[in-house]
């Protein structure tokens, strides 16, 4: 078997090449669908704070990925069309610049995060599950009925966001960027699962009594945790929107809070690279299973169980023999 | 009394009919061991659960130094210093056994919420961790992930994580269940000196162990303490025998 490092290593190893190798061939499209991955990894290391370490089964983190999507769509939308963008009394100009879309992408799915939080984290398994999906929902219809930023269409963004010193119209510059912000929430994600605060949200998840007879509020943490999460997930969603250029509602929808589970089921849920292995092998069955059938979500299905049923740590349990971190 | 640390005043608890705790009353005083004992059933996992605030009371207190924390939760109970162990071991399964009391000594030091310095460079948490550990013997089991130790090991790493607190009073709840005699011999020497540092509430059906220990004892029958005293004056009594002495002696 392999040790878990190794692997590790070797994800990164391959965010590296792949995009140098596609660069070299001229494949483009590669490096494009590479940088997916890396935007849908990022979400997804949001959602394994809250999941996979704090056990919190959110059906509803596409309320994040979307805010951050909405974020960069109206902030980039009211630049391109010079219109300011009225907030109650405040008239505020919008902005091409990556830096302040991401704040605000962040801030914002903070903020609900927060509220959603505040209002589920009182409910746990089934029910946790079902009322962060009815907010996702909630979302996604609002953002369906929001004609101003395009309804059920969605906004067209026609020039990708700029970051300073950096062409992102260029595939590759884009893409080191958005790896960047992975390889950050990493490293994140790492030490929040080594802190004080990591050790008792982990303990939170498998025995939360405990951590209240030492003197710590489970609900808080997970709250916290939660926030964290989201804001992750919301930058995610920035990224995901200059990616294509494009927002619209099916950013916020069910399928795509789903999506984020079952790749982080199969990388391996609580590992620190189970969503960067996820989220590569979803879009890979995505690119080639979506060009051979329509029905490419049955394969991914199938996939899904076998995980579930034969190698309970995902592919990162199957490669180190390990079933969870600490096995 | 003055020397009170902790008390229960009328505490009542009911699920539907039944009425689990019914009006207890009782005491722990400095240095002490005060043993509650009764049948299955009787109430005494419930009452441990109206201390330690995981149960909510339908009636009556809980003071502890003089303070009355009944409106409290659980956390805030365990920082004005309550340090309970569980009967079903309530432990992070998939961790190792240092992690179970680290996550004691973050509790006591009040450091849940330091995000980016890691757990393993932190010298105050390790040392508190692995002093607790070193007291009930499990020093060189620390990297043992805790579904792999033994019933008895769990036993007592539930008693190290509550020693990382260095409460005001022990709150335990069956320390011995299943230990064996060798590892209740040693559980009962270990209580027995940690008395002095503070007293202990200790639910246990072990009867050696109680009458070896216990400064005072009170019976529970049926959610209600039917009679409490020394050692000498709960084996002469006449009711005790018939309520539950006579079935477990
Ligand atoms: N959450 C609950 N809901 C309903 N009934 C309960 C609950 N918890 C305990 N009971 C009942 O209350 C009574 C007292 O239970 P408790 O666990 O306090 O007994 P105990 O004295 O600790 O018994 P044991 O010696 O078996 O540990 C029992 O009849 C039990 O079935
Ligand atoms: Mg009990």
């Amino acid at each position: 078997m392999i040790g878990e490092r190794h692997v590790n290593l070797a994800v990164l190893a391959g965010l590296v090449i792949v995009p140098l190798w596609a660069l070299w061939a001229d494949e483009i499209f590669t490096i494009t669908l590479t940088t997916r991955a890396v935007i849908l990894a990022l979400a997804a290391v949001g959602l394994n704070i809250a999941l996979g370490i704090g056990g919190m089964v959110s059906f509803g983190h596409a309320v994040f990925f979307g805010l951050g999507g909405y974020a960069m769509g109206i902030l980039a939308f009211h630049a391109q069309s010079y219109t300011p963008l009225q907030f109650g009394p405040l008239s505020l100009a919008g902005t091409k610049s990556m830096q302040v879309i991401w704040l605000v992408a962040m801030v914002t799915s903070a903020l609900a995060a927060w509220v959603i939080g505040l209002l589920s984290l009182r409910t746990t398994g089934v029910y946790f599950i079902m009322i962060t999906l009815a907010f996702g929902q909630m979302f996604f219809y609002f953002a369906i009925s929001w004609g101003s930023y395009g309804g059920e269409d969605g906004l067209s963004i026609y020039v990708r966001n700029g970051f300073p010193g950096l062409n992102t119209l260029v595939p590759i510059q884009f893409f080191w960027l958005c790896l960047v912000a992975l390889c950050v929430a990493l490293v994140v994600q790492w030490r929040l699962r080594t802190s004080p605060f990591g050790l008792t949200l982990n303990a939170v998840r498998q025995t939360p009594q405990r951590v209240e007879t030492v003197g710590l509020n489970p609900r808080k943490h997970k709250l916290v945790a939660f926030v964290i999460s989201g804001a992750i997930t919301g930058l995610a969603g920035a990224l995901f929107a200059d990616l294509n250029r494009f927002v619209s509602p099916t950013m916020f929808s069910w399928q795509l809070s789903g999506e984020l589970i079952i790749l982080i089921i199969i990388g391996g849920v609580g590992r620190l690279m189970g969503p960067v292995i996820g989220a590569a092998i979803f879009v890979a069955l995505e690119h080639w299973l979506g060009g051979l059938t329509d029905f490419w979500h049955i394969w991914l299905g199938v996939i899904l169980i076998c995980i579930v049923l034969f190698g309970r740590g995902g592919v990162i349990g199957l490669l180190t023999g390990k079933e969870g971190p600490h096995v | 009394m003055s020397d009170t640390i902790l008390a229960t005043r009328n505490l009542q608890k009911s699920f539907g009919a039944l009425k689990a705790t019914d009006n207890v009353s009782i005491d722990l005083r400095a240095g002490e061991i005060h043993a509650i004992i009764g049948p299955n059933g009787a109430g005494k996992s419930t009452l441990i659960g109206q201390i330690s605030g995981g149960l909510k009371s339908d009636a009556g207190q809980v003071h502890l130094m003089g303070r009355d924390v009944t409106a409290l939760a659980t956390e805030a109970r365990a920082k004005a210093g309550l340090g309970r162990t569980f009967q079903i071991s309530a432990l992070a399964m998939e961790d190792t056994v240092l992690e179970n009391v680290l996550l004691g000594a973050i509790g006591a030091t009040g450091g849940g919420w330091r995000f980016l310095r890691g757990v393993s460079g932190d010298r105050d948490l390790n040392a508190r961790a692995m002093e607790a550990l070193a007291r009930v013997g499990l020093a060189a089991a620390k990297d043992t992930r805790c579904a792999d130790l033994s019933h008895g090991q769990r036993r007592q790493l539930e008693v190290a994580v509550a020693l990382t607190l260095q409460p005001k009073a022990f709150v335990m709840d069956e320390p011995m269940a299943g230990l064996g005699a060798e590892g209740s011999k040693a559980m009962t020497g270990f209580l027995d000196g940690l008395r002095s540092e503070a007293p202990i509430l200790l639910v246990e059906h072990d009867m050696d162990a109680v009458f070896a220990l216990a400064d005072r004892i009170s019976v529970l029958v049926y959610g209600r303490i039917i009679a409490s005293g020394n050692v000498d004056e709960i084996r002469a009594s006449a009711e005790v025998r018939e309520a539950y002495l006579g079935e477990s002696v």
